[in-house]
């Protein structure tokens, strides 16, 4: 067992799942939601040439997953240390 | 000099690279040969994983097909990328810290089952030979086209290649081949974007150059006049679709949950040292995945705007025929362009409704892309190479998956549990020997259902692998009996409902006879959900998992201690 003791291993699979779930929630919305069902109410807004959302199913939608996965790695990494569970 | 020969010169010195860097990378172990000796660097991985996963349907088709359904293309852009987060989020760091070398594996540990890795091992082999089959296609027809050999000269071309670098050198081979060809294929995808943005719009950025204005002087932005000129030919326009809101909300769904349930994408995340490096390299992979991504939206849109304007004209009257470009004529030969002149003027007309006269194969899109803009020989050649590569990187990850199934999978793990490590890896190169001889003998032979049944592979690939690594790590209680009856009846109905609309009744395969309004490309979703509720109910009347399991469990929920993936 790598955790000091069993109400740590908990709290940082409970930090995690949090983390997860929140992410996911970013990654759901700009995608199934801006992309797919609200975007005929998002097509009244326009950037530039774009419909705001024809262009996040198009493009934004990919440039959010990105920056989700990025910054996963770095909350993950920060936790990982705080627990004491990182590589070295 | 000939767009020919400098196509040959090309395709050729990237041959050379290849096979240059397949030597240089020889396996000598089989755990250089499944998971590269585990010591890839994050960025390389995610070159790697990015050439892997875009395959020639990627390279080839996407742009095309985005072409021809505007809004609706929307699904492969999201579904094919939305994908790694969940892999980063949810799969590959756990797999990773697992360190085992294959998804049958971490199926079959996980649930202490021989029944349980058997279903994931015949899952990955018809997933991954349906797969390929597509990619030596790819490879036939760029041969074919732009070398002007016979599709069985080029798909044995491909072949060799691929033979030499994969059975040479396995996953190590393979993956700093992959970091080349990452290398070809998106310098040959950026280049006519480029060149074609700055012809239609100024803006030298093909994803800002999509929603500028013309650089005709007129002021109108490029999609605005996308709609108008759709509409007035009978199409939709081109920022809104024609299929129905639950439609595109499944298949976007399956395609993303199918991806992250792919097993050669999954593997890829077994070659890196360490959990945090199968974290940082899913976001290094859909970064270099999201550069190809975000730019065929926008090749799509400026090839539909050149496609109409140079076969109907300026002005809109159509083209005669003996004006036509060369790009016409030299697609004509191939088949995947005709005209039939309905009206007898003796010109060219392409609309939406009874007026039109033109049919177009969507597949040529990308690859006819810089003839139609008019761009140098050598961009021409540029695109050929890049096609190939694409389809090159993704046959031999495929294979590789297809050659450690059976030579770690099925016998190293079930039937000859005795065999040496050096032996091992003799069956691992004789399995992709002999599955590089099927794939081409497919790619010269397509059964006629290829483009059918790839919905087939992301389906069956959302509904059985998904949920039951999902479970295996989120669940520590998931058991044997939840997540082998999961996986039957995920994989049971979904491949019914594809094959039911896909061969038994195809003049079926309209919305209303679909349920709930779900085509078969987005049944998997439900596949999914299927398999998920399943497992649960099955896992809450049987026994929980041995102990034992549930501690491993417990291990890989924590980067800590992870070692190199080894077989035991």
């Amino acid at each position: 067992m790598s955790f000091e003791d069993h109400t740590l291993a908990k709290a940082y699979w409970r930090e995690n799942i949090r983390l997860l779930l929140s992410l996911l929630l970013i990654w759901f919305v700009v995608s199934f939601g801006f992309g797919i069902l609200w975007v005929e109410e998002l097509n009244s807004i326009r950037l530039g040439g774009f419909k705001l959302g024809f262009w996040f199913s198009q493009q934004g939608a990919i440039y959010s997953f990105v920056v989700l996965i990025f910054v996963y790695v770095v909350k993950m990494n920060r936790l990982d240390r705080k627990y004491n569970v990182h590589e070295d | 000099m000939s767009i020919q020969l400098l196509t040959i010169l090309i395709v050729g010195a990237s041959f050379a690279l290849y096979i240059a860097i397949a030597l240089w990378a020889r396996a000598g172990s089989t755990q250089e040969f499944y998971v590269a000796g585990g010591d890839v660097h994050p960025i390389a991985n995610g070159m790697a994983t990015a050439a892997d996963w875009m395959s020639a349907a990627s390279f080839i088709s996407m742009a095309g097909l985005i072409s021809f359904m505007g809004y609706d293309g929307g699904v492969y852009l999201m579904g094919w990328t939305g994908g790694y987060v969940l892999l980063a989020l949810c799969l590959a760091p756990y797999l990773r810290k697992f360190g085992k070398f294959t998804v049958p594996d971490f199926i079959g540990d996980r649930y202490y089952s021989q029944v349980a890795r058997t279903v994931a091992v015949v899952c990955a082999i018809f997933i991954s030979f349906t797969y390929v089959a597509g990619q030596m296609r790819g490879v036939g027809v760029v041969f074919s086209r732009f070398l002007e050999v016979d599709i069985l000269t080029g798909v044995i071309i491909g072949m060799g290649v691929v033979f030499f670098y994969a059975v040479l050198g396995g996953m190590k081979g393979i993956t700093y081949t992959q970091v080349a060809q990452y290398c070809v294929l998106i310098f040959a995808y950026l280049v006519p974007a480029v060149f074609i943005s700055i012809m239609i719009t100024g803006n030298p950025i093909p994803q800002l150059g999509m929603g500028d204005t013309l650089a005709d002087g007129s002021g109108t932005y490029l999609l605005d006049k996308l709609d108008g000129l759709s509409q007035e030919l009978g199409f939709t326009a081109y920022t809104s679709g024609t299929k129905s809101k639950v439609d595109v909300f499944f298949i976007t769904a399956a395609l993303m949950v199918g991806t992250a349930g792919l097993p050669h994408v999954i593997v890829r995340f077994f070659t890196v040292p360490k959990v945090r490096d199968a974290r940082k390299s899913a976001g290094w992979a859909l970064l270099f995945i999201a550069l190809l991504y975000t730019t065929a939206p926008s090749i799509a849109a400026f090839a539909r705007v050149n496609m109409i304007n140079t076969i109907n004209g300026p002005d809109g009257q159509g083209i005669a025929r003996e004006q036509a470009p060369s790009w016409i004529n030299n697609w004509e030969k191939t088949g995947l362009i005709s005209w039939e002149d309905k009206n007898d003027d003796g010109r060219m007309y392409y609309a939406g409704d009874e007026r039109n006269e033109m049919t177009i194969d969507r597949d040529i899109m990308v690859m006819a892309n810089p003839e139609i803009a008019n761009l140098p020989a050598w961009v021409i050649a540029l695109v050929a190479a890049g096609g190939i590569a694409a389809a090159l990187s993704t046959s031999a990850g495929l294979l590789l998956v297809i050659s450690t199934s059976v030579s770690h999978d099925l016998l190293k793990r079930n039937l000859m549990p005795d065999i040496s490590d050096r032996q091992e890896l003799r069956y691992a190169r004789g399995a992709a020997a002999v599955a590089v001889v099927i794939a081409g003998y497919l790619g010269v032979n397509p059964p006629g259902f290829v483009a059918q049944v790839v919905a087939f592979a992301f389906g069956l690939a959302a509904a059985s692998f998904f949920p039951a690594i999902i479970l295996g790590i989120f669940s520590r209680r998931m058991n044997k009996e939840g997540a082998i009856s999961g996986m039957l009846s995920g994989v049971t109905f979904t491949a019914a409902y594809i094959v039911y609309f896909k061969f038994v009744n195809p003049g079926a395969n309209v919305p209303e006879n679909w349920l709930w309004g779900i085509s078969p490309e987005g049944i998997g979703t439900l596949g999914m959900l299927l398999n998920f509720a399943v497992a649960l109910v099955v896992s809450r009347f049987t026994p929980d998992a041995p102990e034992e399991v549930q501690a491993m469990v417990e291990s890989i929920r924590f980067p800590k201690g992870s070692g190199e993936a080894q077989a035991h």
